[in-house]
């Protein structure tokens, strides 16, 4: 899976020939550009050749003044308890039997001593550190003690003084590294007494395990552990059987770390970029929208008001009409009435003369006669 | 570049320490930069 | 109502100040014995399992909860959506006291907390995804400080530098939505550099942008969750635009919170696609996987969903136990329980109920500090001099 990702992105890169995606990161750590410290040692273990003597692991714990643990690397019992690396041993050696009619195998375990160390690539005060001698090393005067570097580590190697109140460190294998500034052979390596683990430039030792490959086909499984396990290690393996049943894991796959999280950290410059742009501007919209909406509201309020007004007027024209309308029937309707009144008492007062004047008239004939 | 690089975890902590240096640098601009974009705005609203 | 009565009385010995008391002092004898005696006098750390509960717990459930606090200010003030203004300032809250915690648990956890600034200020691991997380945290949790501080400004009654403060508010809210893009994001990133380590369900490329929507949702489920906590023992504390709002928030956050889990769980898919894991969710992990993903984000975005179109209130504050149940598991899964799945069982990590105690311990610190602060300051209503002034 990392594979082909790796390459998919490592095409895009190369397609777009931009160095600005996040992916050419991984690209550019394809062994074009860092192959390692050129002259870094590393060890060769080769467990077909290891018989259990827990030689080593007791060289280890006088170079490293470790205490004296209760049981005696005499005790050859302890192989088969599967055991890990921790505060009081740097390394540690197993007994497997991949074939019960077969004899057991032998398999030291220590620091891998990564080309890119998983350890290193997590810890975030710098305090672990690949060397150019090819060993990982460690500054407990950094150390802040958070154990991401432990679950860093895919061969579970670091170990930590959980009972140290004060000042606690995370221990593991130095590969020796003052003694190799010396000039000296590491302590594990100067104690074993039948060469299983072979000292040298990691260049060389590779060269040597693939002759031995080579040499005797049935001997060994066609497979050198450590050249590309976790970007490649510094200590190298050979196995009679497959590694996954020595105690060795096969799935870790050939990624180094600091290429499993360079995408992640990539995405981090790109989005402290865009975000406050992506972010504003939807603010930008939104508040323009508010701008918009207060402005629709305000138009709005004024056409009802106008509307309101306009409708009032007619109303009010319509009602004067109406009214001086009204009040011009009535005038005329009194007008009428006053003339038709005046009409009727003109005729009376003529009627009345009329009558009177005949009244007279005949009283004037009365006397008359 | 004359510095030399023998793992990518060496190179990792010296171009993200630049990458970080930068990002502080991005944030103040971005800020300072829309203020300027956004400056006649608020004149043309004052007045 | 004789809830609020005994409230005003105040006697000490409630069942709260009881309980709570007690794990103060077991709390404390714990904080003793861990410092006195190193990490392994309290935990169950060992080489093997050097992370528990305290990482995965108290911080990446402590962060993840707390990422109500960018939620909802991006909302109010980057969205526009006014109508959750009335939440902002109890999200805030919450976030800030869980980014303290969160800062404080790792007092704890760290081999010498003292050296905690050193990755900041002295020697700084720039390749390290956990020195990005650091970073952002120690900056979050300044600007939280800062957007949290006009409440207590408004409280002591300093005018000046609070209407300084709540000037700024944009742009504490945009650095505050990037950092926490970024920190929410990474905390998932840190486990990317063991993908031996983690069952291949939960292990993906696309961690970080798994942890980073989960902490959308897990946000909104946790002011909703949150509000439903405050509606029942600080409703006295409450203004009635608070009240009036609540109901708005709710099912606002809830009706979001449905629709961004379930581009969650497309993602979880498309994650597991993209790595063919498909042949292990017939697996034992399989089911616990299927059981993480459906018993506690697809139901409870269903609940929200169902819940939003009836305008169930309470349907929505179920949801949101549910989904907050969810978080807790998946941070968990990916730090402590699908983490070294390869370990024969013997090897495996439970915590102590020490560890359990010192976490105990902190959430209730939290808690006595949400309600001392919620009590005395406006969280739940606006100043009077401040009315109407957002
Ligand atoms: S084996 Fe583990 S401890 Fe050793 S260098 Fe590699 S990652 Fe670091
Ligand atoms: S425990 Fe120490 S060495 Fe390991 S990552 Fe943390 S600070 Fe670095």
């Amino acid at each position: 899976m990392g594979i082909s990702r790796r390459k998919f992105l490592g095409w895009m890169g190369a397609a777009l020939g931009a160095s600005t995606l996040t992916g050419n990161k991984i690209y550019a750590a394809s062994n074009k550009q860092f192959k390692g410290y050129p002259d870094s040692f590393g060890v060769l273990h080769d467990t077909t050749r290891c018989i259990g003597c827990r030689k080593c692991e007791k060289a280890c714990n006088k170079t490293n003044s470790l205490p004296t643990p209760s049981k005696s690397f005499d005790d050859l019992s302890i192989l088969d308890l599967n055991r890990r690396t921790d505060e009081k041993a740097f390394t540690v050696v197993n007994r497997f039997t991949p074939k019960s009619d077969k004899p057991a195998v032998f398999v030291k375990k220590q620091c891998n001593h990564c080309l890119e160390p998983a350890c290193a690539s997590a810890c975030f005060v710098k305090a672990l550190k690949k060397d150019k001698t090819g060993a990982v090393v460690y500054d407990a005067s950094l150390c802040v003690g958070c154990r991401y570097c432990m679950i860093a580590c895919s061969f579970n190697i670091p170990a930590y003084e959980y009972n140290n109140p004060t000042s606690p460190k995370v221990v593991k294998c130095t590969m020796c590294k003052p003694k190799i500034d010396k000039g000296e052979l590491p302590g594990c390596v100067v104690s074993c007494p039948v060469e299983a683990i072979t000292f040298g430039k990691r260049k060389e030792l590779i060269k040597i395990a693939w002759k031995r490959i080579n040499k005797y086909p049935g001997h060994y499984k066609e497979y050198l552990y450590g050249e590309h396990e976790m970007g490649g290690t510094n200590w190298l393996y050979l196995s009679k059987y497959d590694f996954s049943k020595i105690g060795m894991s096969e799935d870790l796959g050939t990624t180094s770390a600091p290429a499993l999280t360079s995408q992640a950290l990539g995405a981090v410059p790109i989005i402290v970029s865009l975000w406050p742009v992506l972010l504003t501007g939807i603010y930008a919209i939104s508040k323009q929208k508010d701008i918009l909406a207060d402005k629709e509201l305000k138009t709005a309020v004024e056409n009802t008001k106008t509307a309101l007004t306009d409708e009032m007027n007619d109303k009010l024209s319509v009602q004067k009409e109406k009214m001086t309308q009204e009040k011009k029937s009535a005038i005329n309707f009194e007008i009428k009435k006053a003339l038709e009144q005046a009409k009727k008492e003109t005729e009376e007062t003529k009627e009345k003369k009329q009558r009177k004047n005949i009244k007279d008239k005949n009283i004037e004939v009365i006397d008359k006669s | 570049m004359e510095k030399v690089f023998y793992t990518l975890h060496d190179f990792m902590i010296y171009s993200e320490g630049i990458t970080y240096l930068l990002m502080g640098g991005i944030l103040v601009f971005l800020l300072l930069f829309w203020l300027f974009l956004t400056d006649s705005d608020k004149k043309k609203r004052t007045f | 109502m004789a809830l609020e009565k005994s409230r005003v009385n105040r006697p000490l010995f409630t069942p709260f100040n009881i309980v709570a008391g007690i794990i103060l002092i077991v709390g404390l004898f714990l904080t003793v014995s861990r410092f006195w005696g190193g990490l392994g006098t309290v935990t169950n750390l060992d080489n093997n399992n050097p992370w528990g509960i305290w990482i995965g717990f108290d911080l990446l459930c402590g962060v993840a909860l707390a990422a109500g606090g960018y939620v909802t200010s991006a909302a109010c003030y980057i969205f526009g959506l006014k109508r959750f203004h009335s939440a902002v300032r109890p999200a805030i809250l919450t976030a800030f006291l869980g980014y303290a915690l969160v800062v404080f648990a790792l007092n704890f956890d760290v081999g010498r907390p003292w050296r905690l600034p050193y990755p900041l200020f002295f020697s700084q691991g720039t390749s390290s995804l956990l020195f990005e997380v650091g970073l952002c945290v120690f900056l979050y949790l300044n600007v939280l400080f800062i957007e949290y501080s006009p409440a207590a400004l408004e409280w002591l009654g300093y005018k000046k530098i609070r209407n300084f403060v709540v000037k700024l508010t944009l742009v504490l809210t945009i650095f505050g939505v990037v950092l926490s893009t970024l920190h929410q994001s990474s905390l998932g990133a840190l486990f990317l550099i063991a993908p031996s380590k983690l069952h291949p369900l939960w292990y993906s490329s696309y961690l970080p942008v798994f942890f980073f929507v989960s902490s959308i949702f897990a946000g909104m489920s946790m002011v909703i969750f949150e509000g439903s906590l405050a509606h029942r023992f600080l409703h006295h504390k409450m203004d009635k635009t608070h009240l009036d709002e609540s109901l708005g928030v709710a099912l606002g956050f809830g009706k979001a919170a449905s629709f961004v889990m379930m581009g969650y769980i497309a993602t979880k898919f498309i994650g597991i696609a993209s790595d063919n894991n498909w042949h292990y969710l017939a697996t034992g992990w399989g089911l616990w996987f299927l059981l993480e993903l459906i018993g506690f984000v697809a139901v409870p975005a269903f609940l929200y969903a169902v819940a939003v179109r009836d305008k169930n209130i309470k349907l929505v504050r179920i949801a949101s136990i549910l989904a907050v149940l969810g978080i807790v598991l998946n941070r968990l899964n990916v730090s402590v329980i699908a983490f070294n799945w390869h370990l024969p069982s013997s090897a495996r990590y439970f915590p102590s109920w020490k560890e359990i105690g010192i976490s105990l311990f902190i959430v209730t610190i939290g808690i006595i500090a949400y309600r001392f602060i919620a009590t005395k300051m406006p969280i739940l209503h606006e100043h009077p001099d401040y009315k109407n002034d957002h």
